[in-house]
């Protein structure tokens, strides 16, 4: 079942002297449940494309389709609402709210949604036993090592019941041990719970792990394969 | 959720924040100590001159305030002191003399107010006696005795048993003059009053104009209990002397309006200092928009990240908010204290300033200042800090908002 389609996207980067065509008119559709990489040399734009299909940034034009719906069609308003309740983003860094301890950190979102405490406690504790950090989920980011915290931003990501999650370099930080680690959680929680992981990477490690390829090279798919 | 990250951040950067806050109390302790201590002082110059000379309500005949002559005097004064002696709230009455007059010594003269007073009565209603700083307060055994400010004598050249001459009107108009012999110098802290104020016995007054001092009086000063006390008291004696007013027999007046300067003055000062607190707020409002604007750009990636998983622009708005506030609300909440603090102790213990008192004592104040200011103060100084700090979050607050998520968490830190 096609969740995403992007149609003819493009995002031209004008202020630069040179105007950067860092998405030249991309058309590809995600399906739910897949497991796929974004792959390509730095600066191809990965994390542009990614940014499209988040609802972070406007399109120069094209257009991002998500269940049916033109995404860009909605208000800012809206389509921050839709981000709450539709995607799970984890980022290379930052993902973590440094005064809120783990378990604060994935109820967050859930708060943001109006969730009710009870509710938000029972998941938060599943989530945790998830990505196996219940025994931590007192601890601030601060104190939890990279991988730590990136498997606590993979569930604070699901902890707002998304239809897909997006993830911009997620292991770029990590170490192999921490980058198998969470890649495995990712990968059972895809295969459990059905979750939609699209990454944004040029690590070997995650393109090893990845169900389909999707390779950019100046803004342009240049292969799209299914491992 | 929100409120509680709010505060956590305001001690992410500990130093920075107890700066900001430190910088906070100490505004506002110097602003509020400030006004406390002008009130202090607007109060302490009040009481000065209340407890000196005018008291907190005086009679008069309605002629004498226009004329100045004593032919004006209160008839049957004694009546109406008895009846005001009745009401709780009064300490003491004076019934007084008083005449505009020329001293004069071997040197110069000068114009001054005599003041007929009956000595055992006058030392309940002002504290004149126990100002004397050379000689007595009366209690020789020369006949026409005079006690004058310190100011004067300096100015007319005179000491302890020296003479001078007074020379007044007569109640029928004629001028003349008698005698008197300084049986004491007073120093009170007002030295406008020192220098034009002679206290002689009633009698001895009365006889040199003719008056009726059995009967008649100019001036009937009361002195109350407590200050706060005079609004009331005013009603009542208005009241009981409703019929003598109406035909113009009595006038019933309350310091601020036998002086209206002192109560001018010190509503000034009181304002002034409050401009003051203004000005010191504003000028903290800048610390707080700085501190806030260094805290958000710092966190960047951060608020981009929340934005990006759905915070909506006017929760961060709020958050950023209540994070201000947070901020603003601990320095004015220590400042407060700091202030109720400083000025309850010095309240009570006062503050010397015996050592810039000379120059202080010529416009009316004491050297003992006791600083205080109305509870409510407190918390209108709490309202506007919170005033302050919402206006001050704007600003940092917009810039957040006009943050793209798409940028801000490429940003790098
Ligand atoms: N805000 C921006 N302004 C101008 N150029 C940008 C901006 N963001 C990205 N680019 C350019 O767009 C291209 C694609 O960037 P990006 O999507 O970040 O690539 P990747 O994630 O694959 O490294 C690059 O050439 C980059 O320099
Ligand atoms: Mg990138």
């Amino acid at each position: 079942m096609e969740i995403i389609k992007t149609v003819n996207l493009q995002k031209t980067y004008a202020e630069s002297a040179v105007p950067v065509r860092a998405v030249n008119d991309i058309s590809v559709s995600f399906d739910a449940g897949e497991f796929t990489a974004i792959v390509g040399p730095s600066g191809c734009g990965k994390t542009t494309l990614l940014n499209l299909i988040g609802g972070l940034d406007n399109p120069t034009s094209g257009e991002v389709i998500i269940d049916g719906m033109n995404l860009y069609s909605l208000k800012p308003k809206e389509i921050t609402d839709f981000r709450l309740k539709n995607i799970g983003f984890v980022f290379q860094a930052y993902n973590l709210i440094p005064v809120l301890s783990a378990k604060e950190n994935v109820e967050f979102i859930m708060n943001l949604q109006g969730v009710p405490k009870k509710e938000r406690d029972e998941r938060v504790e599943k989530l945790l036993e998830q990505v196996g950090l219940k025994d931590q989920m007192n601890r601030r980011p601060g104190e939890l090592s990279g991988g730590q915290q990136q498997r606590i931003a993979v569930a604070r990501a699901l902890a707002a019941n998304p239809k897909f999650v997006l993830a911009d370099e997620p292991t770029a930080n990590l170490d192999s041990a921490s980058t198998n680690n969470l890649l495995d959680i990712m990968l059972k929680l895809n295969e459990t719970e059905n979750t939609t992981f699209i990454f944004a990477t040029h690590d070997s490690r995650v393109m090893k792990k990845a169900r389909r390829l999707i390779e950019l090279d100046d803004g342009k798919v240049i292969a799209d394969k299914t491992n | 959720m929100i409120l509680s990250i709010a505060w956590k951040n305001v001690w992410r950067n500990k130093w920075r924040s107890l700066i900001v806050i430190g910088a906070i109390s100490l505004g506002l302790l110097g602003g509020i100590f400030y006004l406390a201590f002008t009130k202090g002082m607007a109060q302490q110059q009040i009481n000065t001159a209340i407890h000196s000379y005018i008291a907190n309500i005086q009679l008069h005949n309605p002629k004498y305030l226009i004329n100045g002559e004593s032919k004006y005097a209160i008839p049957s004064y004694r009546k109406i002191v008895d009846k005001i002696k009745e009401l709780p709230e009064v300490q003491a009455v004076g019934a007084r003399a008083v005449s505009q007059a020329m001293a004069s010594s071997a040197v110069t003269g000068a114009g001054v107010m005599i003041n007929g007073v009956d000595v055992e009565e006058e030392k309940e209603v002002s504290n004149i006696y126990s100002k004397i700083v050379d000689g007595g307060y009366f209690g020789t055994k020369m006949k026409n005795q005079a006690v004058i400010g310190k100011k004067l004598a300096d100015k007319l050249n005179v000491r302890i048993h020296s003479k001078i001459v007074i020379t007044v009107q007569t109640l029928s108009g004629d001028i003349t003059y008698g005698a008197f012999r300084i049986a004491g110098i007073y120093k009170t802290d007002n030295s406008a009053f020192d220098v034009s104020n002679v206290f002689v016995e009633k009698k001895a007054l009365a006889d040199l104009i003719g008056m009726d001092y059995q009967n008649e009086t100019t001036e009937i000063a009361v002195l109350l209990k407590h200050n706060n006390m005079t609004g009331e008291v005013l009603k009542k004696l208005k009241n009981i002397f409703a019929e003598k007013i109406k035909n113009g027999e009595i006038v019933i007046r309350p310091w601020n309006k036998i002086q209206p300067v002192l109560e001018m003055l010190n509503n000034m000062t009181i304002q002034f200092s409050f401009f003051f607190v203004m000005i010191i707020l504003t000028a903290l409002s800048f610390g707080i928009i700085n501190t806030m604007l260094m805290a958000i750009m710092e966190r960047t990636r951060e608020i981009g990240m929340l934005m990006a998983i759905g915070m909506s622009r006017m929760r961060l708005f709020f958050m950023i908010l209540i994070e201000t506030v947070f901020l603003s609300v601990t320095g004015g909440a220590a400042g407060l204290f700091l202030s109720w603090l400083a000025i309850t102790i010095t309240g009570k213990t006062g503050i010397d300033l015996s050592a810039v008192a000379e120059g202080l004592n010529s416009l009316g104040y004491g050297s003992f200042v006791y600083p205080e200011i109305e509870p409510e103060f407190y918390f209108m100084i709490g309202g506007l800090v919170i005033v302050t700090a919402l206006l001050a979050s704007v600003y940092p607050a917009r810039r957040a908002l006009k943050m793209n998520p798409a940028e801000a968490v490429r940003h790098e830190a």
